[in-house]
């Protein structure tokens, strides 16, 4: 098991460092650049002088493997540099609108883990029955609606029927955890029924695919109560699949705020990515890409981890 | 995952072309409710000039924000405008981004799964570790890194980098898919044949594999054109995708739309409507497919 832990944690070092080197050479390929944005980004009329100027002080008219090589080592000291836009450090940008997406996140896989383990068992359970149906066409509604206008329409419904709409500034939720909640629990809704619908429809297949093994017949065979036969054998071994899906979701989802905290107007993450994409600010792109791609690849193990420990199969092949 | 495992498809396909709708109808009414849905939007899209009662563009500030009624089905926006002729050319927007780009990234997927298949050895594990970066990439940064790198190329009315910036992300995960089917069919004795025959490497991934995984990459074709219409849509939203004046559903909520929550509830509700229902329908018809070209999951 130890050396399967480590030979997993060091595979993640080559993906990441293929992330980096894609991220970095692709947004250099089209001439284009943070100092265009600031300074004609309102037509104003600047010198090319004072455009190179400004690329020396940042950094850009250095060549690109120097760029690189400067990013490179900088991030093995964790230092990610300065976001070209407002000029602080992209470690500090970052941490002060962390905390706030990842409550929005881990609500969202609170509220969809609940939602989609009944939903997926009974609808594998009820197969072909009407309830299989709704069940379905709720799910593929999930994979279809928006959360944009999943969320414009929760707040449309606060608005029209309680007149209220959650409070822009953020309050964290060891300040006052009733005002944390009642803000950020809708952004968490919204994002949630699609993450929801994903989980729900895996455990459903999965689920449908492990009642045709040959150890449940057995398990019926031998007298064992159904509700035994479906908690103990079937959807034990069932959920395994649907850790994947969860923990994949989860990595996305801290990507998939990137609208929802627009509509909700939430200073997050999301929010500061759409921001620095349009500045096209370079160092704070690379550093959320970084951080993001962190994120899914650190799940991803955890995520064959558990599968390890559960299933020994995995661990002595 | 049942969409891991697709099996070969089945002779039906083969058959007449009536009759595999009739039988896909039969088996898969959800599906063929979806597949009407498609229809009506494909039409809205290509003959938008004679169905939409307005011009999309037409600004009217004499019915500025109108509620619904008989002379605007859906109401029209702050400056006017036609909401549902909005919409109907807006489909046309949708269907062509959402076509195309799922077309080049499921081809693109699905020639490197098989070409990965094929050679295995050295040329699979590049290929993979490849995709398992993109793959490390959430779906629509991908996207939006795309979009940062390439900026606008417009041709013929649409943007080409906007295509290729959803495209991407699509590549990986059919090439994932399709790979995992052409595995099974490389041991095929009929692969051995043309091999031992002499044929060349394309010609046997193109004659003689690639017909063998239609199934699975028809399946995850029609899935991510779903996935591309609702990218397509998220991203107009953040303004960073079909930028104004081309009506697109994702646009149509954009900006201040939100300020008209009270006053003009009709501005939000029938963009949305519109992309959830054309995601909803591909979604349904690639998963009555699936179920359909795989006998596994028959009931």
């Amino acid at each position: 098991m130890l050396r399967y832990t480590i030979n997993r944690t060091l595979m993640m070092i080559p993906t990441l460092l293929g992330v980096a080197v894609l991220v970095f050479f692709m947004l250099r390929v089209v001439p284009g650049d943070v100092v265009e944005v600031k300074l004609r980004g309102d037509g104003g009329n600047v010198s090319q002088e004072t455009i190179e100027m400004e690329r020396q002080r940042l950094g850009l008219d250095k060549p690109l493997k120097n760029q690189f090589a400067d990013w490179m080592v900088g991030m093995v000291k964790l230092d990610f540099g300065k976001s070209m836009w407002t000029e602080r450090p992209v470690t500090e940008e970052i941490a002060i609108r962390l905390e706030l997406s990842l409550q929005v996140a881990i609500m969202a896989t609170i509220f969809a883990v609940l939602l989609a383990i009944p939903l997926g068992t009974t609808a594998a359970l009820m197969r072909g029955t009407m309830v299989d149906y709704i069940v379905r066409v709720l799910t593929i509604g999930g994979l279809s609606i928006p959360s944009f206008w999943f969320g414009m329409l929760i707040m449309m419904f606060l608005l029209g029927l309680f007149n209220w709409l959650p409070p822009i500034t953020f309050t964290p939720i060891y300040v006052d955890p009733v005002a944390n909640l009642t803000q950020l629990i809708w952004p968490a809704l919204a994002v949630g029924y699609r993450y929801c619908a994903v989980v729900a429809r895996m455990i459903r297949s999965s689920l449908l695919e492990v009642l045709n093994e040959d150890y449940i017949r057995t398990a019926r065979a031998k007298g064992v109560f159904e509700k035994l036969v479906i908690s103990r054998h079937a959807l034990r071994n069932a959920l395994l699949p649907a850790i994947t899906v969860i923990g994949v979701e989860f990595a996305f989802l801290i990507g998939g705020l990137v609208v929802t905290e627009q509509v909700f107007n939430l200073n997050g993450i999301g929010k500061l990515f759409v921001q620095s994409v349009s500045h096209n600010d370079f160092t704070l792109i690379q550093g959320m890409v970084m951080l993001l791609a962190a994120i899914y690849v650190v799940v991803n193990l955890v995520v064959d981890l558990l599968y390890a420990v559960f299933d020994p199969r995995i661990r002595y092949s | 995952m049942a969409m891991l495992a697709p099996t070969l498809p089945e002779p039906a396909l083969s058959a007449r072309p009536s009759s595999v709708v009739l039988e896909f109808s039969r088996q898969q009414p959800l599906g063929a409710a979806s597949l009407v849905i498609i229809v009506v939007m494909m039409f809205a899209g290509i003959f938008s000039d004679l169905v939409a009662p307005y011009d999309p563009l037409q600004i009217d500030f004499a019915a500025i924000l109108a509620a619904p009624s008989g002379d605007h089905w859906f109401g029209t926006d702050a400056y006017g405008r036609d909401i549902l002729s909005r919409i109907i050319y807006g489909s046309r927007t949708a269907l062509v981004i959402g076509f195309t780009s799922s077309f080049v990234g499921s081809v693109l997927g699905a020639i490197l799964g098989i070409a990965s298949a094929y050679f295995g050895g050295k040329i699979d594990d590049w290929i993979q570790r490849f995709m398992d970066i993109l793959l490390a990439f959430p779906i629509i940064v991908l996207a939006l890194v795309v979009v940062a790198a390439l900026k606008a190329a417009i041709l013929f009315g649409i943007d080409i980098n906007l295509i290729v910036a959803i495209a991407i992300p699509i590549v990986p995960r059919v090439c994932r898919v399709v790979r995992a089917a052409a595995l099974t069919i490389r041991v095929m004795p009929y692969v051995d044949a043309a091999r031992a025959a002499g044929y060349s490497d394309s010609r046997i991934i193109f004659r003689h594999m690639a017909p063998n995984v239609v199934a699975p990459f028809l399946i995850m074709f029609t899935a991510f054109i779903a996935q591309a219409i609702l990218l397509e849509a998220s991203l107009s939203f953040l303004g960073l995708g079909v930028t104004e004046p081309t009506p697109a559903w994702g646009l149509m909520l954009s900006g201040n739309a939100a300020d008209f929550y009270r006053e003009a509830p009709w501005m939000i509700l029938f963009p949305g409507a519109a992309i959830s229902l054309a995601v909803f329908a591909f979604n349904l018809f690639g998963d009555s497919l699936r179920d359909y070209l795989d006998p596994r999951f028959k009931t």
